[in-house]
């Protein structure tokens, strides 16, 4: 019972008392079990055996439908009232909270078992002086426990001391926040003492005090009191669950929060449920419909009255009356709520479920979703949401990971003039490179890196020959850099490069011969071409983005002093010698060839120097270096100064490289009208390049507007002039179309209309000007600007202003948002879009677990939308359209029929028809139209993506197409009603014998009603597989099968009372009048709207007409489309872009590390101008060597 | 092997998975429809004719005998106090009422549709279940027990009311009275006579019904319905049966005899007819009719020129439909390159 209730009251989320402040004590159990902690076991399953049931029911029974049918259970069960028997209603009802109860225990059983995964991983902990290997579960606040090499942090630790100088540890965050670059942290050097004695740790009785428990991941505060001294501990000490530890052998931890209390559990929170609009648009219209049902029933309910006080009252005689006529009305009423709840049946949101769910499995069993590389097929995690697919109107999608592979390949460069890295046929034509290509072998080279790929052998060819400018270009590419190099075994190099660029180019000169083999702060140490040479490391002018370049200064072993450079083209011409004019003239055009295929191009050029000014120089760049106020100028003005006429020796162009297909896909989706946001932590340039690479921005474009200013005036000033310039005669104001929705109207929703614009544009806003643009008074301006334009490219954001600006388009445009992302970073737009996309197969798994579809390339994306989305919008429309024509048909007969029969609710069918229609007999033949039907198929969804529009406009199922359905639907209950009254008024048999009598009119009334349905149906079917077929007359014939089963001897004398319609099928099928009243009604149910069809599509066609008539003319497919060409055009702007940063330089002349750092300039690594830095200062450490001062105790 | 594995999330390549089933995929084109509604029409046209000229053959003759008019001889009998009234409705066919000929009886404004009306019975017990002969369902009530407890057998307000005025038809031959022999057998369905509604095998049958009561409006007792006929007693009483098998609509008619015997095993011959009505249901407390009505059939069943006429409209619209729709396609056909 003790447990049951915590479970409840963990549910309920209540935590009694709040922590305050955490208390403990390492090493000390009993005192830190004292206060209750959390222990590190989590738990994100539900239920357990004894709590699942109630639980689950009451959960169910929170939804209102189900309620609902409860209510009506309740109704029936009163005899008064009771219209129909209680099986009606009973049958649906727990078919339906069966079906939920099963894939919710399969849900929780899962759950169940991952946590049992994680809290059985084993892990060593110092209990009693000595270490043992425990379970995750078993760890308890206050522990001490051993991590290593790659394993994943158990809880949240401070860190005590670790195997690496310094007290260092390396991090990888992915699991945290996606980045996968290392993090390293520092232990407290008084704890680092520690070491890994395990003597000294048992004895360690640290007190630590800090902030209780919660989700910042980026901060922490608290105090170290050890032996009577207290240090402060900042977020530096702490590692966080969820982390890998890297590139350390082993590092000892305190834990201070375990299990729930995790930063990284604090974080999970719940997911909030996603609802697609449809559902949104059904839940409006169930309630509309409850509405429409009970005026319904009132008028059924006066006409009783009036009824049984007209009619009834004289009717006596043959019916004595125990009630008088407004009682009598008032369970009328009730009686008819209860006929005509089959508006709304069960089936509805069973069928919905079960469609979803199909349409779901499509999408993990699509073998073209399918990723052989790393065996991974497309999930949909979430299988609620599908029908959203067809109707996204705006994609934001994260750039590295997502559109890039995060792969940078050295491809091209230009040496001395010369261009290499193209392959040209004997016709001087280009030759396409693929996967085929035939590679460029550089077995020669004992040290060269087996994955790098070059295809121009010319390149091998001059540096072999030893062409010193070529030779001068790879060494330059050697030396200047940051890499930090990393060899296991003799031989077998790897590069810690902080960003993949400078990887791509180091690696690229290792292969040429030029390798770059290990650094000390004071020398670099090359291979070059087999002859082991060491330069000294004079100076490191370091990158950063406003210098654009970087430097090194070395010393070759004959003495020579000489700077090599590496930056943006623009930079570096400025700063090069008059003599390269004509030098700089070719390598221009080179880098503009370079920067038209979207790569990124950096300048190189070197530059000898007089070992006098050097030693002047460096005189001064230690003066620089050391003072106190104004260094950072003063060392800008020296680089300035020494970068100075330079030699350009040539320029490298690396790709960044996209995933496949990923132009292709964006041109698609642009074609079916989505807009596509790319929203990226990188750097401006990077961004924009890729938005070139991507065909997103063009140069033909008419304007690229660039929006960086550094106050909001300027921004709103910009982002003003931007939108004046698309719409010169365009009004001041936005127009703002304000409506109320949801349930009860009580949503007011403000949707800013689109307005049109002459021309392309293209809009990249960075992160700075868009916490500005994302204020309350400005957020307007930036959405119509930014909606204005064709693409729309955000940089250098904070994972939160991607949440933001997700929440602007929804907010304002009302209109369905797709985000796609691959790293932690990514998970707040995941979650605020309407649909989340995570990329998989790369390394976080933070943002596929908080998504709702997965696959592993953003190709898929246009088969996931074009294909699977458009499809599921379609079949859901058509489903819903189908079924509230049939059930409201089915209805409203009834309605009518009350006219008929006194108001008395009594039902116009048998009481089986009405138990079986929506779970039998029209079960099947919907669920395979809405779970098969294509329009055209996958091929053709792709060949016009226009398709994909209907459903950006909700053409298919809206209240107005739901009004036309009910007007339909109206039209033929009347036939269906009318026609057999009519038909069969006054008539006999052929034999003389009654065919009017209430059983007889029933059978035909609902076999009419059924095979006007299922006519229906088939009009409503494009696409008929045999499944279909089997299912449509499958039902048709159960149906005959079971009314003559049903209308049989043995049927009625086992149960008498329950079969009643004893032979009526045997009495009345046989009459041909029947027969013919059958056809004459589902011929006047069909035939009006074939011709409606038939007329709209000759004279309004959609797309769909088109498309599908321009199927049937071709019926064999036309050659699969043209490859899209690789652009070759040649562009005005700048390639450069390098995703590096600041700070580098510093660490590898690590002799800073022995060095005291000054004061003023503390974070090696801080990146003043980037946003990210404010979210993850986690990222940035001082590293220092002198030992804390204690805080007064 | 190695391969395998790393596929080993592939998903099947089935038609159906890829969503590739093989489908016919039909159009509304113009082949089909125009060509489609001038078929449905012309076909329409001629059910329509056929059924048309089915009911134009058919012979009806109605006549109302609730006594509203005080020229009508059953005048005197609409006073519900009079018991045992008679009173007589005469006619005159000219021609030969062609024959077999099927003699109705017909209500209107009566509401055998309504739900509690209809639900008034127990089946259990008109299946000759003894058990309920002693405790009728509830839903028979207020016929379930009388004011003394003693179960009504049949019980119900379905089966109290039961039609139970009388017909006597006479031909008027030469100022004589010639009776008309009206064949009561098996004018209710056959599955109701044989499965739905049996008697208690008790012999003699009297005696099933020890300890009941008939219901109130009954004269006789179930059992001695027909005593020409011991066969036609209790539920299996052809009348009854008729009854009991009620109305969807408020005006309807139910067979009460055939003429299919003797001298007008070919219909009835032209002359001048009496009717003797046994005039003993009330219908006038309800604003009701009672009528009588004679007919024929045909191989569509009884008189009905809707359907005919329905047919033959919906025949000519769809041709109609087709000429617009033609029309329309002249003008407006999808260019043949797009």
């Amino acid at each position: 019972m003790g447990s049951l209730l915590s479970q409840l009251g963990l549910e309920c989320g209540g935590k009694d008392v709040r922590e305050k402040e955490r208390h403990l004590r390492a090493n000390d159990r009993e005192l830190n079990l004292s206060y209750k902690y959390a222990d590190n076991a989590i738990k994100t399953s539900k239920y357990n055996i004894f709590t699942f049931l109630p639980l689950n029911l009451f959960e169910q029974f929170q939804r209102l439908a189900n309620a609902y049918f409860l209510f009506l259970l309740c109704l029936q069960s009163i005899p008064e009232v009771s219209s129909l028997p209680w099986y009606t209603t009973v049958v649906p009802l727990v078919l339906v909270l069966s079906m939920t109860m099963a894939k919710d225990s399969s849900d929780d059983m899962n759950r169940h078992r991952c946590d049992k995964q994680v809290n059985n991983r084993k892990v060593e902990i110092l209990i009693g002086g000595e270490l043992q290997s425990e379970k995750w579960m078993d760890v308890q606040v206050g522990d001490i426990i051993k991590l290593e090499n790659n394993q994943f942090v158990t809880a949240d630790l401070l860190l005590l001391s670790s195997s690496e100088p310094l007290n260092l540890v390396y991090i990888e965050t992915a699991e945290l926040d996606g980045e996968t670059n290392l993090k390293v942290k520092q232990a407290l050097t008084v704890t680092g003492k520690l070491e890994d004695s395990i003597e000294k740790l048992a004895n360690f009785n640290g007190e630590v005090r800090c902030e209780p428990p919660n989700n910042r991941l980026d901060k922490f505060t608290g105090t170290l009191t050890l032996n009577g001294e207290t240090y402060s501990l900042d977020n530096e000490r702490i590692l966080l669950r969820g982390c890998t530890l890297r590139n350390t052998q082993w590092c000892f931890g305190l834990v201070v929060f375990g299990g729930p209390d995790t930063k990284l559990m604090q974080n999970c929170g719940r997911t909030t449920f996603k609802r697609t609009s449809i559902d949104r648009l059904m839940n409006v219209l169930v309630l509309n419909i409850f509405g429409f049902l009970m005026i319904m029933c009132l008028i059924l309910a006066i006409g009783n009255g009036i009824w049984e006080y007209q009619e009834g009252s004289k009717f006596a005689a043959f019916l004595p009356k125990g009630v008088n006529a407004p009682f009598s009305a008032f369970l009328t009423f009730w009686s008819y709520v209860i006929i005509l709840n089959t508006v709304v049946p069960i089936s509805l949101y069973i069928s919905v479920e079960i469609i979803r769910l199909g349409n779901s499995f499509y999408i993990n069993w699509d073998r073209k979703m399918y990723y052989p590389k790393s065996d991974t097929p497309a999930e949909a995690r979430t299988t609620t949401l599908n029908e959203e697919l067809g109707q996204i109107k705006y994609i934001f999608s994260d750039k590295t990971g997502t559109l890039t592979q995060n792969i940078m390949t050295f491809n091209k460069c230009s040496i001395n003039g010369k261009s290499y890295g193209e392959l040209l046929d004997f016709s001087g034509q280009r030759v396409e490179i693929n996967e085929k290509t035939e590679k460029v072998d550089f077995s020669w080279n004992n040290l060269a890196d087996p994955k790098f790929c070059f295809h121009d052998n010319s390149l091998v060819e001059e540096v072999r020959e030893g062409n010193p400018e070529v030779q001068a270009f790879f060494r330059l590419l050697a030396l200047c850099h940051t890499v930090m190099p990393e060899e296991k075994k003799e031989g077998e190099l790897y590069y810690q490069a902080q960003s993949p660029d400078e990887g791509a180019l180091v690696t690229a000169a290792r292969n040429f011969g030029f390798v770059f083999r290990s650094r000390t702060p004071e020398r670099i140490t090359v291979v070059e071409m087999g002859e082991l040479v060491t330069y000294e490391l004079l100076a490191v002018l370091d990158f950063n983005n406003v210098r654009k370049r970087m430097s090194v200064i070395v010393r070759s072993p004959e003495g020579k002093l000489t700077l090599y450079c590496k930056g943006a083209d623009t930079i570096i011409f400025e700063r090069l010698n008059p003599s390269c004019s004509n030098l700089t003239e070719v390598t221009t055009e080179h880098l503009n060839e370079f920067a038209g295929e979207g790569l990124r191009t950096l300048a190189l050029a070197y530059k000898d120097i007089d070992p006098e000014y050097m030693e002047d120089w460096k005189l001064r760049h230690h003066e620089a270096n050391t003072a106190m106020d104004e260094r950072e100028e003063k060392l800008d003005a020296l680089y300035e100064e020494i970068e100075k006429g330079l030699q350009l020796l040539g320029s490298t162009a690396v790709e960044d490289k996209l995933q496949d297909g990923v132009p292709q896909t964006i041109e698609q989706l642009s074609k079916a009208d989505i807009k596509i946001w790319v929203l990226t932590g990188d750097k401006q340039e990077t961004a924009e390049n890729i938005g070139y690479s991507c065909n997103m921005l063009r140069d033909e474009m008419n304007e690229v507007f660039i929006v960086s200013a550094n106050t909001a005036e300027e921004v709103r000033k910009e982002l003003q002039t931007a939108r004046r310039k698309m719409t010169p005669d365009g009004t001041e104001e936005p127009t703002v179309k304000k409506s109320r929705s949801g349930l009860f109207c009580l949503l007011k929703t403000e949707t800013v209309a689109d307005e049109p614009v002459n021309g392309e544009y293209a809009m990249v806003i960075n992160g700075h000007s868009l916490a500005f643009a994302l204020e309350k008074d400005m957020e307007m301006e930036l959405l119509r600007t930014a909606c204005m334009c064709q693409t729309v490219i955000c940089c250098r954001v904070t994972p939160l202003q991607k949440a933001q600006v997700v929440e602007l388009v929804k907010k304002y445009k009302q209109a369905v948002t797709l985000a796609v992302g691959d790293g932690a970073n990514d998970v707040s737009m995941i979650k605020a879009a309407h649909i989340g996309v995570g990329i998989s197969g790369q390394e976080g798994m933070q943002a596929v677990l908080s998504s709702d579809y997965s696959f592993a390339q953003f190709r898929y994306l246009q088969r996931l939308l074009l294909v699977h989305g458009r499809w599921s919008y379609l079949r859901m429309c058509k489903f819903l359209r189908y079924f509230f024509y049939k059930n409201f048909t089915f209805t409203f007969v009834h309605f009518w029929y009350g006219f008929f029969c006194g108001f008395s609710a009594q039902t116009v069918y048998d009481e089986w028809f009405i138990t079986l229609y929506n779970l039998v007999y029209t079960a099947l033949p919907v669920l395979s139209l809405s779970l098969l039907d294509q329009d055209v198929n996958d091929w053709w969804s792709f060949q016009y993506p226009q398709l994909y529009t209907p459903g950006q406009l909700n053409q298919y199922f809206s209240k107005r197409a739901f009004v036309y359905t009910v007007l339909h639907s109206g039209y033929s209950s009347l036939v269906l009603f009318f026609i057999p009254w009519a038909a069969m008024y006054d008539t006999v048999r052929d034999d003389g014998k009654e065919i009017v009598d209430y059983q007889s009119f029933a059978l035909l009334a609902q076999t009419c009603l059924l095979i006007a349905v299922s006519i229906q149906l088939g009009l409503d079917t494009h696409y008929w597989t045999a499944v279909n077929q089997f299912f449509l007359w499958g039902s048709l014939s159960v149906y005959f099968a079971v009314i003559f089963t049903m209308y049989s001897n043995g049927m009625f004398l086992t149960l008498i009372s329950s079969f009643p319609f004893i032979g009526t099928a045997r009495n009345s099928l046989n009459q041909p009048n029947v027969w013919l009243t059958m056809l004459l009604t589902s011929i006047l149910c069909v035939l009006p709207v074939v011709a409606y069809r038939f007329l709209r599509i000759l004279l309004w066609p959609t797309i769909n007409d088109k498309v599908r008539y321009k199927v049937r003319q071709d019926k064999v497919l036309p050659p699969a489309p043209r490859r899209v060409q690789a652009r070759r055009t040649s562009t005005r702007r700048s390639g450069y872009a390098f995703s590096h940063a600041q700070g580098y330089g510093d660490l590898v002349t690590s002799g800073k590390f022995l060095r005291r750092t000054p004061k003023s300039r503390p974070a090696l690594f801080s990146q003043t101008d980037s946003p990210l830095a404010q979210t993850q200062p986690q990222s940035y450490r001082t590293i220092s060597e002198w030992e804390e001062p204690p805080l007064s105790p | 092997m190695k391969e395998e594995l790393e596929t080993a999330n592939r998903p099947d390549n089935t038609a159906f998975t890829q969503q590739r089933l093989p489908a016919w995929q039909p159009m509304l084109s113009a082949g089909i429809v125009i060509p489609g509604f001038v078929l449905i029409g012309l076909a329409f046209i001629g059910i329509g004719v056929a059924l048309f000229i089915a009911s134009q053959n058919i012979t009806v003759l109605e006549k109302d005998y609730t006594g509203v008019e005080i020229t009508s001889d059953c005048y005197k009998c609409s006073n519900p106090s009079d018991k045992n009234c008679t009173c007589k409705l005469d006619f005159s066919l000219s021609n030969l009422f062609e024959g077999p000929v099927f003699f109705y009886y017909g209500l209107s404004n009566y509401f055998q549709s309504q739900r509690s009306y209809g639900v008034s019975k127990d089946d259990y017990q008109l299946s000759g279940d003894l058990d309920y002969f002693k405790t009728p369902i509830s839903a028979c009530s207020p016929y379930q027990y009388d004011a003394n407890q003693n179960p009504i057998v049949p019980c119900g307000s379905l089966a109290n009311s039961m039609f139970n005025d009388t017909f006597k038809l006479y031909q008027i031959v030469n100022g004589t009275k010639k009776l008309v022999p009206f064949d009561g057998k098996g004018i209710a369905w056959w599955t109701d006579y044989n499965i739905k509604y049996r008697n208690p095998s008790v012999t003699p049958l009297k005696n099933a019904f020890n300890g009941t009561v008939k219901p109130p409006f009954w004269s006789k007792p179930a059992y001695e319905l027909d005593t020409s006929d011991p066969s036609n007693n209790g539920f299996v009483n052809q009348d009854f049966l008729v009854w009991m098998r009620r109305a969807a609509l408020p005006d309807f008619r139910k067979l009460y005899r055939r003429i299919t015997e003797g001298d007008y095993a070919s219909g009835l011959p032209a002359g001048n007819y009496s009717l003797e009505i046994g005039y003993n249901y009330p219908v006038l407390s309800f604003g009701g009719r009672k009528k009588v009505v004679f007919s024929n059939v045909s191989w569509m069943g009884g008189k009905n020129q809707f359907l005919g006429i329905a047919y033959l409209v919906v025949g000519s619209l769809c041709v109609v439909m087709s000429t617009v729709m033609l029309i329309v396609y002249a003008k407006f056909k999808f260019p043949e390159d797009d």
